[in-house]
């Protein structure tokens, strides 16, 4: 099963014809859920093969040795054949047949409960971004998924607003939140290394926004994360640069959405309180270093279509300030 | 009944026209306002192609984007495919099966006009952006084709484009029901004597399978939009998950809707290549009977599969091996369509004519759009691939590889009895081959760019994708204005034509059916005589026709009833109507509904005067 996958990437790849590097890619799974996946396409993209060569063949040679030619004779009036009709009436549901087998097993494999011992993630979709929530561990972050190797997770996923799906191809298939349904998603990370992913449901303007990555850790990696996120940033020193951003965080109104160490407890917009630690902001959609916050401070809208987050026209003064401020918050 | 009988109708001037209800007329109509309506559609998808051109596209904004995607799926499902089928319908089905109108000729024309306006309806929502304040120019829906609440709620999309979609497809459901009842009835009553069942031509039998379907989705779709509307207008909360409703309702309604809507759009098709191949092998359509069976089968098992759509919405494993079940069922009856085509070709004398590169484009891309759609029957493999470009190259396979080559067939090969001239069979090659180029160098590289991970209905995607990602999308690209320059090319063959096409005579391909026994285009009453039909190709079975007279000799000359103004009268207060709520202007409501009461009126007593 392996081995046709491997089959399928370089046919694919080689169909491409720029090979290269596709991070977000559906053909190189990189755990048990997208293995699964990506072996019952193998079999279904193969017999498709099958087909589509035989039924192309079939019409091109119809086509050449049956065109007509000056004084040909007039063709018979055939107007059926009943044993024809039964044979290729069976073929393709023998074909279908060995296609549903192994669906089914595999929809009840993909979709069976979470093993014990699983990690519990609580997913939230907003409009667009991720939430996520650790219940075990009591951690919050947002759009940068953290998972440890080899270890059974359970995604639980809701959302606060519209319908999204939650996509990270190297984990295998999507899975949409719904207000009114609680979902899951159940997988085994095989390997580390961080994974691309996004929204796969029209969710509004910045849909296409609304990105997300999964990175899987090493056993030490993870437990150092873990305990980072744990911990509350240390305090900004008096009279610094960080402080000053620490009262325009106050003083702009962060805080009504953003919860912030102690020191805020707004839940409409992202956790801050380590937002130093994450690689990238805004939906996964701007690098997080000091000129990506600050393009994202002095207009979200323009940052991100539809954006809930306001204006607020802050002076350049203010927003070096609150990016010193939240570049200290690891 | 002869009493009812008013002079003939002017033949010419746009009075005729605006009242007429010659099928064949109405049937014209469709064809170039449902062509008018494709031609904006491509033009939506050529901003989308260009926008994704390369990464981080910017040519418009985000919402600009969303409105286009929508517009262009509104637009080609409702606006451009069921109507330029529905021209094949009227233009055609009469004169198979030797009646000399559809069975309701005014209800016809009332369905072209609400089509007509429910179109003009939906895309004013360009434009009508400073009527709203809205600050912009364009207010167009932006919720998808397939507007899924919640997203569509009035508390997520608090503007007019929602408002325009579901009252302008409301509107588009009463033309397409009237025309559906009107078809079925022509085709079970209209029937020239001894034209039995299975003696009907099979592009009228698809016909009358898709309006069986058309007369029973539509109600359901409307059902659904009704229910939004009350959602967005009065505050009731069918799909709201805050007040107990729940969102996932509208996605079985859409979708049980949606789905047979699929097969609404296809079998046409079907039907047009299955007279189409026969007579250009010159060959009797191999297993009528089968095919028309599996035709009717497809219409009863796309009712059991809509939540295929839906395999990424977490049904539970049972619901989705079901519906995994039954959709990879429905590939068996078209398969066995693919097989009886080729049969039928297979023995044949094939002449290449436009008509049959067509029909057999439509065969071997409608096999490539097969065999994807079997690998999203599969519900693990298709969580990988729903909503990606992986979707969009099927459906694009299915719909453009055979819906459009499947009417193109039919324009060539009809438009000739449209007409009275053919169109020319070298610029109808050129435009064959472009559009076979175009629609693979645009479509086959979906396949990768959704495997590879690009998700679909995105105003933009990232460089992080991988550079190949960036050259697949160019290359589709460039493919999308291959097929604007093919269409260039039919363009201005339709328009050559009309000075320089050769005279088509009554029957330049030696077609078997009845169409083909009458004048090219025919007179306004079709047949000077309803013929008598012996068998299920009339004209390859006799050299002869046995031809009945109606009447008495002093009545044979057949009568043609006067056009009617109260159709399109009727048809206005619906967009009048529509407006009232998207406005919120009471009197409109009450204009609407006199000009769609007198209308009634009128129409019901015509002739008023007598």
């Amino acid at each position: 099963m392996r081995r046709t996958s491997y089959l399928l990437t370089v046919l694919l790849l080689a169909a491409t014809a720029c090979g290269g590097h596709f991070p977000q890619t559906t053909l190189q799974p990189k755990a048990d859920f997208g293995f699964a996946i990506q072996g019952l396409f193998g079999d279904i993209f193969w017999w498709a093969v099958v087909v589509f060569t035989v039924v192309e063949t079939l019409l091109v040679v119809t086509l050449i040795r049956f065109r007509a030619r000056p004084g040909g004779p007039t063709p018979k009036p055939l107007h059926g054949h009943t044993v024809l009709e039964i044979a290729w009436t069976l073929a393709p549901a023998l074909i279908l047949v060995f296609i549903a087998v192994p669906t089914v097993r595999t929809i009840f494999s993909t979709e069976a409960p979470a093993p014990a011992g699983a990690l519990k993630v609580s997913v939230i979709g907003h409009q667009w971004w991720w939430e996520y929530r650790y219940p075990d561990l009591g951690i919050t972050t947002a759009n940068e998924l953290h998972l440890p190797v080899g270890q059974p997770v359970d995604l639980t996923l809701t959302t606060a607003d519209v319908i999204h799906s939650f996509w990270d191809p190297a984990m295998g298939g999507k899975r949409d939140l719904i207000p009114t349904h609680e979902n899951h998603l159940v997988f085994r990370p095989e390997s580390t290394g961080t994974f691309l992913g996004q929204c796969a449901e029209f969710c509004g303007a910045s849909h296409a926004n609304m990105r997300l990555r999964v990175m899987v850790q090493g056993d030490s990696a993870w437990k150092a994360w873990v305990a980072d996120q744990q911990a509350l940033p240390a305090p900004v020193k008096k009279g610094s640069l960080e402080e000053q951003g620490a009262q325009a965080f106050q003083r702009y109104g962060c805080t009504g959405c953003h919860t912030m160490g102690d020191m805020a407890h707004g839940i409409v917009g992202p956790n801050l309180t380590h937002v130093a630690s994450r690689t990238t902001i805004v939906g996964g959609t701007v690098v997080n270093d000091s000129a990506g916050l600050a393009r994202w401070i002095g207009d979200p809208p323009g940052t991100k279509p539809g954006s809930l987050m306001p204006n607020m026209h802050v002076p350049p003064a203010d927003i070096a300030a609150l990016v010193a401020f939240l570049r200290s918050m690891k | 009944m002869s009493a009812v009988h008013a002079p003939a109708a002017p033949a010419t001037g746009w009075k005729s026209w605006i009242t007429t209800t010659d099928h064949k007329r109405i049937g014209m109509l469709y064809f170039f306002t449902a062509f008018g309506f494709f031609l904006i559609g491509g033009i939506e998808a050529l901003m989308i192609r260009l926008q994704l051109a390369q990464p981080d596209g910017r040519l418009v904004s985000a919402d600009t984007y969303n409105q286009l995607f929508t517009m262009h799926g509104t637009t080609m499902v409702f606006l451009a495919l069921m109507p330029l089928s529905a021209a094949f319908f009227n233009y055609i089905i009469p004169l198979q099966i030797g009646a000399r109108d559809v069975a309701f000729p005014r209800l016809n024309a009332f369905s072209y006009w609400v089509f007509l306006l429910g179109g003009l309806f939906i895309n004013a929502s360009w434009f009508a952006g400073p009527l709203f304040h809205a600050g912009h120019l364009n207010v167009a829906p932006n919720g998808g084709w397939f507007g899924y609440a919640n997203l569509t709620e009035r508390q997520y999309s608090p503007g007019p484009n929602i408002d325009f979609w579901l009252l302008g497809l409301q509107v588009l459901g009463i033309a397409s029901l009237a025309a559906g009842f009107n078809f079925i009835v022509t085709i079970l009553n209209m029937r020239a004597p001894g034209m039995r069942m299975m003696r009907l031509p099979v592009f009228s039998w698809m016909t009358l399978v898709t309006q069986f379907l058309v007369i029973t989705a539509f109600p359901v779709i409307t059902v659904a939009l009704v229910l939004l509307m009350f959602d967005r207008f009065f505050g009731t909360h069918f799909y709201l998950p805050a007040a107990g409703g729940d969102p996932l309702l509208w996605q079985h309604l859409f979708w049980l809707f949606g789905h047979p809507e699929v097969y609404i759009l296809i079998l046409p098709a079907m039907g047009i290549i299955s007279e189409v191949l026969p007579t250009f092998a010159r060959k009797p359509l191999f297993g009528y009977t089968v095919v028309v069976y599996s035709g009717v089968l497809i219409g009863f098992m796309g009712w059991g599969v809509w939540s295929h759509h839906m395999f990424s919405v977490g049904l539970g494993p049972i619901a989705d091996s079901v519906f995994s079940g039954t959709t990879m069922l429905i590939a068996v009856p078209t398969g066995v369509k693919i097989f009886n085509w080729i049969a039928t070709l297979w023995g044949g004398q094939i002449r290449g004519t436009t008509a049959l590169h067509f029909a057999v484009g439509f065969i071997a891309m409608f096999v490539i759009g097969g065999l994807s759609g079997v690998m999203h029957a599969s519900p693990p493999a298709d969580l990988q691939q729903t909503d990606t470009y992986f979707v969009v190259a099927h459906i694009h396979y299915v719909l453009f590889g055979g819906t459009i080559l499947g009417l193109f067939a039919g324009t060539y090969y009809w438009w000739p009895k449209m007409t009275g001239r053919l169109l020319s069979e070298t610029l109808g090659k050129w435009h064959f081959w472009l559009i076979i180029i175009g629609m693979n160098l645009a479509f086959f590289p979906m396949h990768f760019i959704g495997l590879l991970g690009m998700p679909r209905r995105i105003y933009t995607y990232s460089r992080d994708l991988g550079p190949g990602i960036a050259t697949l999308n160019l290359v589709s690209t460039v493919g999308a204005f291959l097929i604007a320059v093919a269409l260039l090319v039919f363009i201005w063959n339709l328009w050559r034509t009309r000075t320089h096409g050769q005279p088509a005579g009554d029957d330049p391909w030696g077609g078997a059916t009845l169409e083909w026994t009458i004048p090219s285009p025919p007179p306004p009453y079709n047949f000077d005589f309803i013929p008598t039909v012996v068998s299920r190709l009339p004209r390859w079975s006799t050299t002869q026709m046995r031809a009945i007279p109606e009447g008495s000799p002093e009545e044979s000359l057949p009568h043609v009833p006067s056009g009617s103004i109260w159709p399109l009268v009727t048809a206005l207060g619906l967009p009048v109507l529509a407006c009232a709520p998207l406005t919120h202007t009471l009197w409109l409501a009450f204009v609407g509904a006199g000009l769609l009461f007198f209308g009634i009126y009128r129409w019901a007593f015509e002739p008023f005067e007598v």
